[in-house]
């Protein structure tokens, strides 16, 4: 939640953006954040992104959607309201079965999607800073984050020697806010 | 460098030398430009259909299920039908996301975005049947486990309608979720490029702020992976527990275990043949025959020979067991199939599903578009009459013959079933003109392995020693 100066960089190709990225990392700059329009395949491991435990939430929320339907069915039937259906046993398991599954799934996924959506900080009304309009289109975007020590130039021309096509400097928000995409936001870009 | 190599014999998914701004380009500008005649009057048609719907289906609310053809004796008529016709075409769209991207097949990049809309519109047309053949619709919630002060009373979770209730409403939820978690970085390539206030502030609202950044995408892939891996069980699930609704009862003709593969089969065949139907017209309307290339047309109709035969083999054998079981209720059900009063719609049934299909052998029909057109249609009138045939044909004439009848529909149930496609149709429109029909990042994604520019680039690999090549990966980015 702060306003800070990013210089910016942007390639169109995924060969170029690797040994570039390489090479900011190595360079000691705070790198941000990598911008793409759809997901590359090594960038995580080229990052040192740790791994997702996303599945495991959801394995977790399979977990409470399965214990909910059997539990809930079964004290029904056997505690609460034990009803003859033709003479089939009370704790009936094969029926519950169906809806057990149904449940589980349910859970799984309903839970995965809002955790997904709680971890990316993602949802209707969320405004992030968008570096260049093309990186959900064609351009894979660098930011670097910069500070009262480093020098623009320096950067940006470090920058240009790994390829880039665009580079940019630009005053901005870090993390998310309340906010719409079509009103200006409360801050202004240095080119 | 894209480690994954294939093979130049595959097929291209994606014709015509594209780069990625050129991908973007052709699937955004359609919904960047005002709508065509042709989407006007279509869509206000639709509208009609939708309006002619809600008529039918308050007259039948107002004045009872009376004002329907069914009686005592056939107690599901063109209603259940419908539903089941609905919810089988539904499958197709879950299967090309989730079954397909499991098997890595990456032609289903071409075609699941529209598919899986299809799904939800497909499930939202089901959903009317059971609700509104229930008489007491303001009563419709008592099927929901909700405390209560008569007990608390409950539903019987043992019966296979509620199940079904169940079903039906995780498996829209589900596809809902599945759909629009890919959604969210497409709206966002719209919202980057949209030029009007409104456009920026809608397509912002719905791509929930997404930047892409590589933290997001890593994420992102999970949960796809994960959707997949749930809602594959969760299709053969869906329609397996629909089709108890027949199995789980008594009546010749539907209490036989081979319903459950062969309504998931058949829901696949009429599934993947209203996907035709539908890319078919899309593809050709919005120019993009270089995404749902023959290959992918080709490549459906593969699916369509294989579960059409399935389920010629399920007819078969249902026929076989019929006389084999020597129980005579199921073999007069299936005498009177063949050859009674309702002959031809099981003979419409039969030419439809079983012969047409087999078309699809032929190489050449195959990637001949007119002719998956018509063949998608047939197959729909088909498989409509499969689920008549299963449903009237055994109930009208069951164990007690002083209770024989005959069933026709009246008006209420054709305009209500004549309104789904209506709100399936509006909401396939709406969908066409403002949401994007392709998966872009996953076109994108697949682009530099499956564009037809980038296979050509195969060559020098091809060409290319072995040690050379494991040298070239070993100093590559990683």
């Amino acid at each position: 939640m702060a306003i800070k100066k990013f210089a910016v960089a942007c390639y169109d190709d995924e060969d170029v953006l690797f040994p570039a990225v390489k090479k900011v990392r190595n360079s000691g700059y705070k790198l941000h954040d990598v911008y793409t329009p759809f997901p590359v395949h090594g960038l995580d491991q080229a990052l040192g992104l740790k791994e997702t435990d996303l599945h495991v939430a959801g394995f977790i929320y399979g977990l409470t959607g399965t214990s909910t339907a059997l539990g809930f069915m079964s004290w029904i039937f056997t505690k609460d309201w034990p009803v003859n259906f033709g003479g089939k046993p009370h704790l009936s398991l094969p029926a519950f079965i169906p809806i057990t599954f149904e449940l589980t799934v349910l859970f799984a996924a309903v839970g995965m999607v809002l955790t997904f959506c709680y971890i990316n900080q993602i949802m209707p009304g969320v405004k992030k800073h968008v570096f260049h309009p093309r990186q959900t289109d064609d351009y894979f975007v660098v930011a670097i984050e910069l500070n009262d020590h480093t020098s623009e130039v320096e950067v940006i021309d470090f920058l240009k020697s790994t390829g880039a096509l665009e580079t940019s400097v630009q005053i901005a928000e870090d993390s998310w806010w309340y906010g719409r995409f079509d009103k200006d936001e409360p801050y202004q870009q240095l080119a | 460098m894209h480690l994954k190599y294939e093979s130049f014999v595959r097929e291209p998914l994606v014709d015509g030398d594209k780069t990625y701004r050129q991908v973007t380009e052709d699937i955004v500008s359609p919904i960047e430009k005002k709508p065509g005649r042709m989407w006007y009057i279509g869509f206000y048609f639709s509208i009609c259909l939708l309006a002619f719907g809600a008529f039918s289906v308050f007259w039948e609310v107002y004045y009872g299920i009376g004002v329907w053809g069914i009686n005592r004796t056939i107690g599901w008529g063109w209603d259940i039908t419908n539903f089941v016709w609905w919810v089988g075409i539904g499958h197709a769209g879950t299967l090309i996301s989730a079954i397909l991207l499991l098997f890595r097949q990456g032609w289903r990049t071409g075609v699941n975005r529209a598919a899986e809309a299809m799904t939800i519109f497909a499930v939202m047309c089901a959903g009317q049947f059971p609700i509104f053949h229930m008489g007491r619709v303001w009563d419709g919630f008592f099927v929901l486990p909700y405390p209560n002060t008569r007990g608390p009373l409950w539903p019987n979770f043992n019966s296979a309608l509620l199940w079904d209730v169940f079903a039906i409403s995780t498996y829209f939820t589900v596809s809902l979720l599945f759909w629009y978690s890919g959604l969210i970085p497409d709206f966002a390539t719209i919202r980057d490029r949209a030029k009007t206030k409104l456009r920026k502030r809608l397509y912002g609202l719905a791509s929930f702020g997404w930047t892409g950044t590589a933290k997001n995408w890593q994420r992102h892939e999970a949960l796809s992976l994960v959707l997949a891996g749930l809602s594959t069980p969760l299709v053969l699930s869906v329609h397996t527990i629909v089709s108890f609704d027949f199995a789980t009862s008594v009546i010749p003709g539907w209490h036989t275990t081979i319903f459950p593969p062969y309504f998931v089969a058949g829901a696949i065949f009429s599934g993947f043949a209203m996907v035709q139907t539908l890319l078919i017209l899309v593809r050709k309307i919005l120019h993009l025959e270089e995404y749902v290339t023959l290959g992918h047309i080709e490549a459906m109709n593969k699916v369509i020979v294989l579960t059409g035969s399935i389920v010629g083999v399920a007819y078969l054998t249902e026929l076989f067991m019929a006389w084999y079981s020597g129980v005579q209720y199921e073999q007069a059900a299936f005498q009177w199939r063949i050859m009674g009063p309702y002959w031809w719609s099981y003979w419409a049934m039969m030419t439809c599903n079983v012969v047409s299909p087999q078309f699809f052998w032929i190489k050449k029909l195959r990637r001949n578009v007119p002719f998956t057109f018509i063949m998608s249609i047939v197959v729909n009138i088909g498989m409509w009459f499969e689920r008549f045939v299963i449903i009237v044909t055994s109930l009208y004439r069951d164990y007690i013959p002083g209770s024989w009848a005959y069933y026709s529909p009246t008006w209420p149930e054709v305009g209500f079933y004549l309104g789904t496609f209506g709100l399936f149709f509006t909401c396939f429109f709406l969908f066409a003109k403002y949401f994007p029909v392709i998966a872009i990042a996953e076109i994108k994604f697949v682009l530099k392995t499956s564009g037809e520019n980038y296979k050509k680039k195969m060559e020098v690999i091809e060409t290319k020693s072995t040690e050379e090549f494991v040298h070239e990966q070993m100093h590559a980015h990683h």
